[in-house]
């Protein structure tokens, strides 16, 4: 369990990003940062590995303070994935995804086997092992970023829109491997993004952030497409428009759902039917 | 008789290569002023110039400090040097002169190799948990290298040219030759140890070149950094194409 409590940063130029932020993420579920960019929502989670420090209130993670615990101890054992990979180029794939485990002493042959193992659970083939990033497309380079992220096995992985760069084609590609990785690996996965539909796809709990990262609203997805809490969150979810703006029309005695152009979305069926 | 036959018949003379022979001693005196100040340089400038680029502390400083050395005047400096020092420490302050010379492209190499990495690529070691210390010897450094490699090889052309000005103020170096055959209007000799200083320069530019290559970390050749956004798989091969032009991305 990661704690945010009265959490507070302010830059040396004076910019407050993060405003009195308070916030529980339960462990073995997927949270969701979401919101515009400049919203705080990176900062809040590179806090969480000391990336960045708080300038008040307390982080805590499993109950202990992370500013209690040395930084480069901490980044150890949490999982961090980022856009564009930031993988090191002059590095294969497979000393890539092994920097941790051998800065924390495992030895060269171990590492490397689990390496191996990884690149079969994030669904790369064993043969791009001697490989170079820049010899691997977008999506290979972030599946590279993931093995990395869970080469200590952590319980905290950190997402910092990892699909960002990459085609929509391999986006959601990527994301349905995330949520089969989520339901085999159980991690506290903490994820940011400024999509709201890989957001709701994605997260256990959203939570949509305003400017100063102030909570517009948190929440399972389906509670919030129900009830908005306020305007800025029903437009930031696009709930009066597209294919959220379902209706149900009446066609021979079945009742089936277009979206807002009138175009067919699917058939209703009674719940439990499907 | 042509002046370059003459040339080619000094420095063909076997007189001149005998044991013992003045050109062996010429060559010989004229690398070691080279690789001693190349070392003295290189140990001031590579641990400077790393540390300006990791911390970018004293950059503006080293930027200026370099953009006016290079317009030192290295004839006068020597002289200068010479006199300060007293004739008898004149090979010392022949080194500290070039080592002066040679300072500016190194520092400038090896902070520029370090500012030309990805910002991303070190923010991500970090968020890795990597030290400090480690980022700078396990990513800075060897993904610095080619532009650091690019520097010295600016240097060395640099103190191999101007080794020859100890040739005014002592026996020793190719320059001597020139100097001399100007006092005994022997032309064919100034020639002569102006071709073989030609060639020198050449062959150690060629071995620095190789250097740049061949000593820079191979997923660095496969795909530079500065390729790293827009690189895509198509473009490269699996055997790791080298790139076409180094010398033109050294001049950052």
């Amino acid at each position: 369990m990661i704690e945010f409590r009265s959490i507070e940063k302010v830059f040396p130029d004076g910019t407050r990003a993060v405003d009195d932020f308070s916030l529980v993420i339960p462990s073995r579920k997927t949270t969701v940062f979401v919101g515009s960019s400049g919203c705080g929502k990176t900062t809040l989670l590179r806090m969480i590995n000391r990336m960045v420090d708080a300038t008040g209130g307390e982080l805590e993670i499993d109950g202990e303070n992370v500013s209690s615990i040395e930084a480069v101890k901490l980044r150890r054992r949490i999982g961090y994935v980022m856009q564009n990979s930031g993988l090191l180029p002059h590095r294969t794939v497979v000393d890539n995804i092994a920097t941790v485990p051998r800065l924390t002493g495992v030895s060269k042959k171990d590492a490397h086997a689990r390496a191996l193992e990884l690149m079969d659970t994030v669904g790369l083939d064993r043969a791009m092992a001697d490989r170079y990033p820049a010899q691997l497309s977008g999506g290979q380079q972030q599946r590279v970023g993931v093995a990395r992220g869970l080469a200590v096995d952590p319980n905290i992985l950190l997402m910092d829109e990892p699909f960002g760069a990459v085609d929509p084609i391999v986006r959601a590609e990527l994301q349905q491997e995330l949520l089969r990785l989520q339901r085999e690996l159980g991690k506290t996965v903490v994820f940011v993004t400024h999509d709201i539909d890989e957001a709701f796809l994605l997260g256990d709990q959203v939570v949509i952030l305003e400017k100063g990262a102030r909570i517009a609203q948190k929440g399972a997805p389906e509670e919030i497409l129900a009830n908005p809490a306020n305007d800025f969150v029903a437009s930031f979810i696009g709930a009066d428009r597209g294919k959220r703006a379902l209706s149900i029309r009446e066609v021979d005695g079945q009742r089936v759902v277009v979206d807002a152009e009138g175009t067919v979305a699917g058939r209703l069926s009674e719940p439990g039917a499907a | 008789m042509n002046l370059f036959t003459d040339a080619i018949a000094w420095l063909a003379d076997p007189t001149n290569w005998a044991d013992g022979g003045p050109i062996p001693q010429w060559i010989a005196d004229h690398l070691w002023f080279t690789a001693i100040a190349m070392l003295l340089a290189s140990a001031i400038a590579i641990p400077l110039g790393w540390y300006i680029g990791h911390t970018g502390r004293g950059r503006d400083a080293a930027v200026a400090v370099t953009g006016a050395a290079r317009a030192l005047p290295s004839f006068g400096l020597l002289f200068l040097f010479v006199m300060l020092g007293g004739v008898a420490n004149r090979d010392l302050s022949a080194i500290v002169v070039l080592a002066l010379l040679a300072i500016p492209p190194i520092l400038a190499g090896a902070y520029a190799g370090f500012e030309a990495i990805d910002r991303r690529v070190i923010d991500a070691a970090r968020s890795m948990g990597m030290t400090e210390k480690q980022i700078v010897a396990r990513v800075e450094i060897p993904l610095g290298l080619p532009l650091l490699w690019g520097g010295l090889r600016n240097a060395v052309l640099q103190v191999v040219a101007t080794v020859v000005l100890v040739g005014f103020v002592r026996n020793a170096g190719l320059g001597f030759p020139i100097v001399q055959g100007i006092q005994i209007r022997s032309y064919d000799q100034m020639l002569g140890a102006a071709i073989l200083i030609i060639v020198l320069a050449l062959l150690l530019d060629a071995i620095f070149a190789l250097l740049e290559r061949y000593a820079t970390p191979a997923g660095v050749r496969a795909g530079r950094t500065r390729d790293h956004r827009t690189s895509s798989t198509r473009r490269r091969s699996a055997g790791g194409a080298t790139p076409a032009s180094t010398k033109k991305e050294m001049s950052v």
